[in-house]
């Protein structure tokens, strides 16, 4: 048992690194959170320009489609190293980390000559929309129509919290194709492209103030039949492909952790106070718990092994420690907490910040009730939920 | 990255959970509840002896298997599982590892053996009364290699052939080892909510004891008083283990509401369909799984010596008590009427996980010793 690399592993951490030098700055929290959000998308577009003409894109897809055809460890490793520094990556996370590798496992030879490349090299940009007002956890359950008209299909309908949609180029839509089969069998995926006609993207003003996620109405909107990914009614299947690739994203630290709060404890003078050092205690084991799991999950990769749905565990314990960590953070400060001026606030306001953002963060790629659901079903094997409409015509609900 | 037991060890660990499923089952552990003149189960625990896990991590010039820390860490977990009701513990990880950290080689030399093939059963005395242990609440005392005061509770103390014992001596306080079979040593057996376990009192009125004396190095000297010191230190390495008979526990508590929640039907469906029950078992998940790779950095500390072993060591001992203590009371939750009843074993892991979740410290003392240990680390 040891946390030391491989042979292999050091050698490719060290060109990783000596790679990321050369390029960027070591990433400085408060710098990062401070913002400089205006020429953030050109810098993601730049950077990502970068990565590719270096084969640091995409480390496991194969070398023919411009990735570097290395292991997943190897992934791991690049992405380890390049969280710990200044990198732009935030754009570029949703089309090559799912929708793209979607396009590639169901789209035809024209298609990954087309579009893949550009994504790859930042040209373009992807979204993905499967959402919709009454479809979130249930995404099966979309209303968003496609009509069959001579070689084209007719869209209408909205989906929403599609992310980054106000900067993309192109999208995976998840639609209805046949209301009269049971939901999941109904179902079809298409390329759309986000800057044609009928496509009418607006920004949700989110309760935390910012608006990264948008609705995006559809009226009429013709996607020729060639841009379909899969047959028809095998959309949840490709959609399934794509939430699969989700799961293999080993995210990073989302915000203030137990060491930024015992920082801002130790200035301030509350390491005095038990109650709050008995809390520190408990984030710091589930902060560390989480690390080191992430560590057997790294273990189970280098050694050829698949993880399973047991990275579940990451976002319960996060999101929530997050809400938990900000919320002390806030009540340690008094009064004055509720200042979310930076340039007021103690501590750059990050605290303030991370506590409007936290209840989004509990929700965003499933709430913590799936999540438990899917720990339930798939770790631990218990009964599915029921669901009555699961073998029913979409149409009769 | 290799942070997994090795093959050899997972061997260990499956040979182990094969042997103690069939020679330690419930019956054996119900033997004890039931019998209040029983300490322990004795047919498990010469069975244990026989196949020499008291020594595997005691060196084979010390009559032991000499495999190791991570080894042992294997059997505890699995002897976790099955609420193994012998002093393994008191003999292993607090007896033989105070010897090898605080004793000199004469003295490694003349207990390990013992404690390795069996022919003596150690235990360690530190508590006098209510509240986390220091150096103020130590009343009992030692001069001349003569000891006098009263323990308690003390684990195993009714079976146990000789105690480490914490002991005033001049302005600090030191370790000694007792026989316990002589003249100056009296004990009663304690009532207590584990009783799978055996507590007694223990008073020492004069009786001879011997004073551990550390060989120099490893931060250690062998001046008077530095007994405080040396437990931290034993604690440290004990609380390791201690989270793996913990993690054993609370994995076990999982199956057996998992698969309850898969039998029992209500409604007309099984009631682990529901997602009261399923998030209430997905939360035990979490919670184990928090434990675990806190223990297992805990195990990998501590086999190596590492500088981490204080953080690491109060990080799995606060999981795992979280764990065991969360998994216990709602696997008795997820049984219902029947998890409160006698005949089922819910309960036995209810009663373990108190006492090992308080039996080297409350988790509350070592949440405190990790927060102090970070501030030290930070603070450099």
């Amino acid at each position: 048992m040891d946390f030391t690399d491989t042979t292999e592993e050091a050698a490719f951490r060290a060109e990783a690194n000596a790679f990321l030098s050369q390029h960027l700055e070591p990433k400085k929290a408060a710098a990062i959170r401070s913002g400089r959000r205006e020429d953030y998308l050109q810098r993601a577009k730049d950077w990502q320009k970068v990565k590719a003409e270096n084969r640091f894109a995409q480390i496991t897809w194969p070398k023919e489609i411009g990735g570097r055809g290395g292991s997943p460890m190897q992934q791991v490793i690049w992405n380890q190293e390049e969280s710990k520094f200044d990198a732009p990556i935030g754009p570029f996370a949703i089309g090559l980390g799912m929708c793209v590798p979607t396009v590639i496992a169901f789209g035809s030879d024209d298609h990954k000559k087309r579009y893949v490349q550009k994504a790859l090299f930042g040209e373009e940009i992807w979204c993905q929309l499967f959402s919709e007002p009454a479809a979130g956890s249930d995404v099966a359950g979309l209303k968003t129509k496609a009509v069959k008209d001579g070689d084209d299909w007719v869209i209408n309908g909205q989906k929403v919290w599609t992310s980054g949609a106000h900067y993309s180029d192109y999208g995976i839509l998840l639609v209805r194709t046949d209301p009269d089969v049971p939901k999941h069998k109904g179902l079809t995926m298409f390329i759309v492209d986000m800057k044609q006609e009928g496509v009418d993207v607006r920004p949700i003003h989110q309760a935390s103030g910012g608006s990264e996620f948008n609705e995006v109405y559809f009226t009429d909107v013709r996607i020729p039949d060639s841009d379909r990914l899969g047959e028809p009614g095998m959309g949840w299947k490709v959609a399934l492909v794509t939430l699969m690739n989700e799961r293999l994203a080993v995210g990073g630290s989302p915000g203030p952790d137990w060491a930024e709060i015992m920082d801002y404890a130790r200035s301030s003078g509350s390491m005095s106070d038990q109650a709050f050092r008995a809390k520190l205690a408990d984030w710091y084991v589930a902060a560390q718990g989480y690390k080191l799991t992430k560590f057997r999950t790294q273990t189970a990769l280098s050694k050829g092994e698949t993880p399973g749905p047991e990275n579940s565990i990451g976002k319960v314990i996060t999101a929530n420690h997050l809400q938990d960590i900000c919320n002390s953070a806030i009540e340690m400060q008094d009064h004055y907490g509720i200042i979310s001026d930076k340039d007021k606030a103690p501590a750059d306001a990050i605290f303030q910040e991370s506590f409007m953002w936290a209840p989004g963060l509990r929700i965003a790629g499933g709430t913590d009730e799936i999540l438990k659901n899917i720990i339930a079903e798939r770790v631990l094997g218990l009964p599915q939920d029921v669901r009555v409409d699961k073998d029913k015509p979409f149409s009769a609900f | 990255m290799n942070f997994d037991f090795s093959d050899d060890q997972k061997f260990l660990r499956d040979e182990a959970r094969k042997f103690l499923e069939a020679q330690c089952t419930s019956a054996h552990v119900r033997a004890v509840l039931d019998d209040d003149g029983m300490s322990h189960n004795d047919e498990v625990w010469q069975k244990i002896v026989e196949m020499g896990w008291l020594g595997a991590a005691i060196p084979e010039e010390y009559g032991g298997l000499g495999l190791g820390m991570l080894e042992l860490c294997v059997i505890a977990e699995e002897l976790g599982r099955v609420l193994a009701p012998v002093p393994f513990g008191s003999s292993a990880y607090f007896f033989a590892e105070t010897i090898k950290l605080a004793g000199s080689d004469e003295q490694k030399a003349e207990w390990l053996p013992k404690v390795a093939d069996g022919s003596i059963v150690g235990c360690l005395a530190t508590t006098e009364g209510p509240g986390a242990l220091s150096a103020s609440n130590v009343h009992t005392t030692a001069k001349d290699g003569v000891l006098s005061g009263t323990k308690v509770p003390v684990t195993d103390g009714d079976i146990a052939t000789h105690a480490v014992v914490l002991a005033k001596e001049g302005s600090g306080a030191g370790l000694y080892v007792v026989a316990l079979d002589q003249d100056g040593v009296s004990r009663t057996s304690l009532k207590t909510i584990e009783p799978t376990r055996s507590h007694a009192e223990i008073t020492f009125n004069n009786a001879s004891a011997t004073r551990l004396v550390p060989q120099e190095g490893n931060g250690l000297k062998p001046y008077e008083g530095n007994g405080m010191v040396l437990l931290e230190q034993i604690m440290d390495r004990a609380a390791v283990l201690l989270a793996f008979e913990q993690l054993g526990g609370a994995s076990r508590c999982l199956e057996m509401a998992t698969d309850y929640a898969k039998e029992r039907h209500a409604f007309g469906r099984p009631i682990g369909g529901n997602q009261a029950i399923k998030h209430k078992l997905a939360d035990i998940y979490v919670k184990n799984e928090v434990a675990r790779s806190n223990a297992y950095y805990g195990a990998w500390a501590l086999s190596t010596d590492a500088a981490e072993l204080p953080e690491a060591a109060a990080a799995a001992r606060v999981a795992a008590s979280e764990a065991f203590w969360f998994a216990s009371k709602e696997n008795i939750q997820t049984h219902g009427g029947m998890g409160f009843t006698w005949e089922v074993d819910c309960h036995l892991y209810y009663r373990r996980a108190k006492l090992l979740a308080v039996q080297a410290g409350s988790p509350a003392v070592w949440k405190e010793k990790l927060v102090s240990a970070l501030e030290t680390k930070n603070a450099a």
